[in-house]
This record gives C-alpha cells, sequence and structure tokens, in this order.
C-alpha cells in the first residue's frame, strides 16, 4: 500500500469512525443516563437519511434540508421520549428491547408509507462536487473531506458541551448516578428529555450526512445499529470519550481490515469487540 | 440484570388445557389444511423449538443470548455439507452430527461468554455469531452470501422428508420430545440450579454450585436443540443461507420468548406460536377501499409488540395469570 492510498484509506476509516461516534454517542447517554437499551436508535438514523432525501428533493439545497430535518427528529426525540421512552427507564432490558424492537417495525413501515420501498439517492450539493487529484489515478471526493470536518466539528462541540459547560456537568453527573445527580437539584426529568433529543437528533444528523454518500435504502439501520452497539459495548457504557476512541478504533480496524483481509474484514470488528471484553469486561472507559 | 419475573413454572390447568387441545389441534391439522398451511405450521413448530431451546438460557437460567441464531444456522449449513448433490442425506448419521456441531460450537463459545453478565453477555454473544454470520457470508467455499441448496431432502429411519406429511409428523415429534424433555430439565436438580443461578448467583454460589459450569451445560445444550430446529429449517425449506445465523433471527427468538413469557418452555412455545400467527393474519388482511391493510403489516406488528409490552409486561402468559389473579 502507497502513501496516497493509505492516506486515502486513513480518510475514510476517520470518516467512518466520527459517523459512528455521532450515532454511538446517543446511544451510550440514553443507555448510561437512562439505562434504555435503544434498539430503535438505527431507525432514526434512516429516518435522518429519508428526510434529507425528502427535504432536498422539495427544496434541491442539502443545507437547509439537514437544518430542518434536524429540527424535525429533535421534535420526534422529544416527543417519543415525553409518550414512550420516560415510562420504560425502570422497566428491564428486556421490556425495553420488546418495545424498541416494536417501534423498529412501526417506523420502517411509516417510512414504507411515506416514500416507498425503493431505493434512493441524494445529490452532492453542487459547491462540494469536486474532487481533489492525489496521484494520476487517485482523487478525493471534496464532499468527504467536507464531511469529516462537519463530524469532527460535531464531536469536538459535543465533547465541549459535556466536559466545559453546566449542562454537560449535569449530564456527566446523570450519567455517574441519576438518584444522586436528582438529589443534588438537577431537573432530572427534563434532563431525559433533552438528552434522549439530542441522542435522536445526532443519528438523524448522521443519517442526514451520509445520504449523498450511500443511497438510501430501507432498513439502512440495522446494520449500523449492531456497529453502534459494538462501539458502546467497546468504549464502556455511558462514556462519550469512551465512544469516541472505539468508534476510530472500529473505523480503523473495519476499512484497513477490508483492504488487507478482505475475506474476514467484517469479522475483525468482532474479534475485536470480543477481545476487549474478554480483557476489560466492563469496556474501555467504563467509569 | 432484570428483576426476576414472575414464572408460571407449575402450569395452570387453563394453560395445560389450552396445550393439549392445541396438540390435539396440531395431530389433526393436515388433514384438514391446504399443504400450504401445513408447511406454514411445520414452520411454526421449528421456530418453536427454536424458541424453546432459548428460553432454556433467557427464561431459565437468565443468561439472554442475542446470538442464538449462530448455532441454529450452522446444523442447517451442517445437513448442506452432508447433503450428496443428488440423493438425500442420511437423518440417521446427519441429525445428531449436526445437532452435536451445533452443540459443541456453543461449547467453545459459552467456555468464553458465560463468564460475562447482563447487557455484557448479549453483547458479547451477539458478537460471536456476527463472527460467524461474516464467516459464511465473506467465504465463498463456505456458500458465500448466496448460501447453499439442499437439493434432496433427508432420509432415514423409513422416513423420507421429501413428504410433506412425514416431514410435519417428524417436527411435531421433536417438538414435542424437546417441550418434554425441558419441562423435565426444569424440575430436575439442574434445572433448579440453573433457576438458583438466574435468581441470585452469588447466593447459588455459596451454596456450592460451580455456576460456570452449569451455565456452560445450558449454553451447549441450547445451542444444540437450537442446532435440532435448524436442521430441521433446512430439510423444510432446502436452502440454508448465512441470514439464518444473522442479528433478525436471533432477534426474532427474543422476541418470540418474551411474547410468550419466560422461563417456564411453555411459554416460547405460545410465544413463537402466536408471534407467527399474529404475522400470518396481518399479512393477509384485506383491502379497506384504497387502503390496503396487509401490505402495512408490519405497522400492525409493531403496534402489537408496543402494546403488550405496555399491558402485558409478562408475555401472554402473565396476561393468562393476571386475569385469573383477577377472578
Amino acid at each position: 500500500m502507497d502513501l496516497a492510498n493509505f492516506s486515502i484509506q486513513l480518510l475514510n476509516s476517520v470518516q467512518y469512525g466520527l459517523l459512528l461516534f455521532l450515532l454511538a454517542a446517543g446511544l451510550t447517554l440514553i443507555f448510561g443516563i437512562m439505562g434504555v437499551v435503544n434498539l430503535a436508535h438505527g431507525s432514526f438514523y434512516m429516518l435522518g437519511a429519508y428526510l434529507a432525501y425528502a427535504l432536498t428533493g422539495a427544496w434541491g439545497n442539502l443545507a437547509l434540508a439537514v437544518v430542518v430535518g434536524t429540527a424535525l427528529s429533535i421534535a420526534l426525540g422529544w416527543l417519543l421520549e415525553k409518550l414512550l421512552f420516560r415510562h420504560f427507564y425502570h422497566r428491564s432490558h428486556l421490556d425495553q428491547v420488546l418495545l424498541t424492537f416494536g417501534l423498529i417495525y412501526i417506523f420502517e413501515e411509516v417510512r414504507s408509507m411515506l416514500w416507498g420501498d425503493d431505493v434512493h439517492s441524494v445529490g452532492i450539493p453542487e459547491v462540494l462536487d469536486w474532487s481533489i487529484k492525489l496521484t494520476d489515478t487517485l482523487s478525493y471526493p471534496a464532499y468527504r473531506l467536507f464531511m469529516l470536518a462537519i463530524c469532527s466539528a460535531l464531536a469536538l462541540g459535543l465533547w465541549l458541551l459535556i466536559s466545559k459547560t453546566k449542562l454537560g456537568m449535569k449530564i456527566r453527573a446523570g450519567a455517574f448516578n441519576s438518584d444522586m445527580a436528582q438529589a443534588m437539584g438537577v431537573n432530572i426529568v427534563r434532563l431525559h428529555a433533552l438528552v434522549f433529543a439530542m441522542g435522536v437528533a445526532l443519528a438523524a444528523l448522521a443519517g442526514m450526512l451520509i445520504a449523498p454518500l450511500s443511497s438510501v435504502y430501507p432498513y439502512m439501520g440495522s446494520q449500523v445499529l449492531i456497529m453502534c452497539f459494538v462501539v458502546v459495548v467497546i468504549g464502556g457504557i455511558g462514556s462519550v470519550r469512551g465512544a469516541l476512541t472505539a468508534a476510530l478504533l472500529v473505523g480503523l480496524v473495519d476499512t484497513f481490515g477490508k483492504v488487507l483481509l478482505p475475506q474476514f474484514a467484517s469479522m475483525l470488528v468482532y474479534v475485536l469487540m470480543a477481545l476487549v471484553l474478554l480483557y476489560k469486561p466492563e469496556g474501555l472507559f467504563k467509569q | 440484570m432484570s428483576a426476576p419475573q414472575a414464572h408460571l413454572e407449575t402450569l395452570p390447568r387453563s394453560v395445560q388445557l389450552l396445550l393439549a387441545l392445541g396438540l390435539l389441534a396440531l395431530l389433526a391439522f393436515p388433514f384438514a389444511g391446504q399443504d400450504f398451511y401445513t408447511q406454514m405450521v411445520t414452520r411454526m413448530m421449528i421456530l418453536a423449538i427454536f424458541a424453546m431451546s432459548l428460553d432454556l438460557l433467557q427464561g431459565i437460567t437468565g443468561l439472554v443470548s442475542l446470538g442464538h441464531a449462530a448455532y441454529f444456522g450452522l446444523a442447517g449449513y451442517v445437513l448442506a455439507f452432508m447433503s450428496p448433490a443428488d440423493a438425500g442425506a442420511n437423518i440417521l448419521t446427519t441429525l445428531p452430527l449436526a445437532v452435536l456441531a451445533s452443540a459443541l460450537v456453543a461449547l467453545v463459545i459459552g467456555f468464553f461468554v458465560v463468564r460475562t453478565q447482563g447487557i455484557y453477555f448479549i453483547m458479547v454473544t451477539m458478537a460471536f455469531a456476527q463472527m460467524l454470520y461474516y464467516l459464511f457470508f465473506d467465504n465463498k467455499g463456505l456458500g458465500g452470501s448466496d448460501g447453499i441448496y439442499i437439493n434432496v431432502r433427508p432420509a432415514g429411519l423409513g422416513m423420507d422428508l421429501e413428504n410433506k406429511l412425514v416431514l410435519y409428523y417428524f417436527t411435531l415429534a421433536c417438538m414435542l420430545l424437546v417441550y418434554w424433555f425441558l419441562r423435565r430439565l426444569l424440575w430436575s436438580p439442574f434445572g433448579r440450579t440453573l433457576n438458583g443461578i438466574r435468581l441470585n448467583e452469588h447466593r447459588t454460589q455459596a451454596l456450592g454450585y460451580a455456576s460456570f459450569s452449569y451455565k456452560l451445560t445450558a449454553f451447549t445444550v441450547a445451542g444444540g436443540l437450537a442446532g435440532l430446529a435448524g436442521y430441521l429449517w433446512g430439510a423444510q425449506t432446502g436452502y440454508v443461507n448465512p441470514e439464518l445465523m444473522g442479528f433478525h433471527m436471533s432477534a426474532h427468538a427474543i422476541m418470540m420468548v418474551i411474547l410468550g413469557g419466560m422461563g417456564n418452555v411453555a411459554g416460547a412455545l405460545i410465544g413463537a406460536f402466536g408471534f407467527e400467527l399474529f404475522m400470518h393474519v396481518f399479512k393477509d388482511l384485506p383491502k379497506l377501499g384504497s387502503f390496503d391493510l396487509g401490505k402495512h403489516w408490519q405497522l400492525w406488528m409493531g403496534s402489537l409488540i408496543v402494546l403488550v409490552v405496555l399491558i402485558a409486561p409478562q408475555g401472554l402468559m402473565g396476561l393468562l395469570r393476571s386475569r385469573k389473579q383477577d377472578d
């Protein structure tokens, strides 16, 4: 593998890792703070991608679609938390699994009713539809670089929010010990709604950003959901820092595995997860 | 991880009656139903075996495996590999071998996974199942993503599974055998210990039981029984592919067990039939004006599942019991 090729793969793996992080950050917080196993998290990713498809189709502007789509998904998350998830924080994990599995069916059907079962594509915005020439034969698309930048900015923003702000302190307190945080005067009910809505929005945002790169298709959430759980578990449940590390690790292993060991590439991530759990049963960054 | 759920270990009369009636219906069914429905019920019975095998882990031992389909699919593959291209495989050799292969792989994987607890157990079992899934998915030598056809169904012991009726009654016999075996196991000293592990593993250990060996044995037996179901699945459909080991198949099994009610084997049985039955009913719903109800079966199925969690946290069997308590 020469240097140009290597850099391309490295960029791809970081980009994939950051995308996974956007999804896993919400999942790990929802898991860590509310104790909810949310199998429907992948559906929010799918809904995001379909929102990007529908809104871009209507207005012809991806940026506008992303802004409106994010607002819509925040509203959806807030509503779902209030109507449904709120009542499941103290139920057993199995009940949550059953509930969110049922929700996957519902979301998929709603998707099918609204947008059909076909595979769609979303065009790359014109300003970003060019590529950087690396060698005579290799080039790198600008949209991927743009996505890399956006994801990095979001990851950085999330890190600042969680580690530097008062709200972030409350979130960390909630993840560490929910009851104690409440006793200290944190409005835990509002915090839960906020974290849930944020998680949904991040997942949907990941879907919207990936839409121009991959196609938009039914059940696109389920594969990514499994990967997210892998990331959450490797990183340690409830740890955003862990999720970031694990997401980048998974991105590296998966991308380079596909290049170097194509026959066993898809297995490698799970081998990594099994090894981490056997060595550190609670993940890398369990508080 | 979760609070111990109430179990109907001793089945109330109403459930016993229901099961007996169900058995009579199953025995008589092929004479009344069309060929299509006979095959559908065969499929339900196979899934019931699969669900019961998972209940041994999930409901009785308290180990929620999200990778149980791996052992299900593996046995199907063993059958596919051992089937000659132009003749049926011998049941007498392939069935035990397939079940043993699944049990053996479960033993090896179990050796690693039963050390973990709660949500981590769920995730590691999933990870190992995904490894097997991708091993078969990415390697052409193992059939690849297309899977393998089983041209002629297995035969032996004076039976030819190519005959739909023979397959039906053979599957029914297997299902009854597995049910009987697991109910006996549930009330054996071994089953009592597994129950103890679910309720409080530390206490069970303090009483002198080596919980690791018990859990590993349960994991292995459950894997073998899932293999039996997978073998029958391969024999029925004449086709195996990696999806049989996939995440959705594992999740499907968990759903069936929770839907019926965990920890008493009968619940898993009822859950499997209930799940499949509801799915078929929803898919067959008529058109209402221009609105095709059947086409949107996922919406009804999803709503039903959400409804069950909201109003019947102990599954369908729990619903039966709470009504009994009201009386």
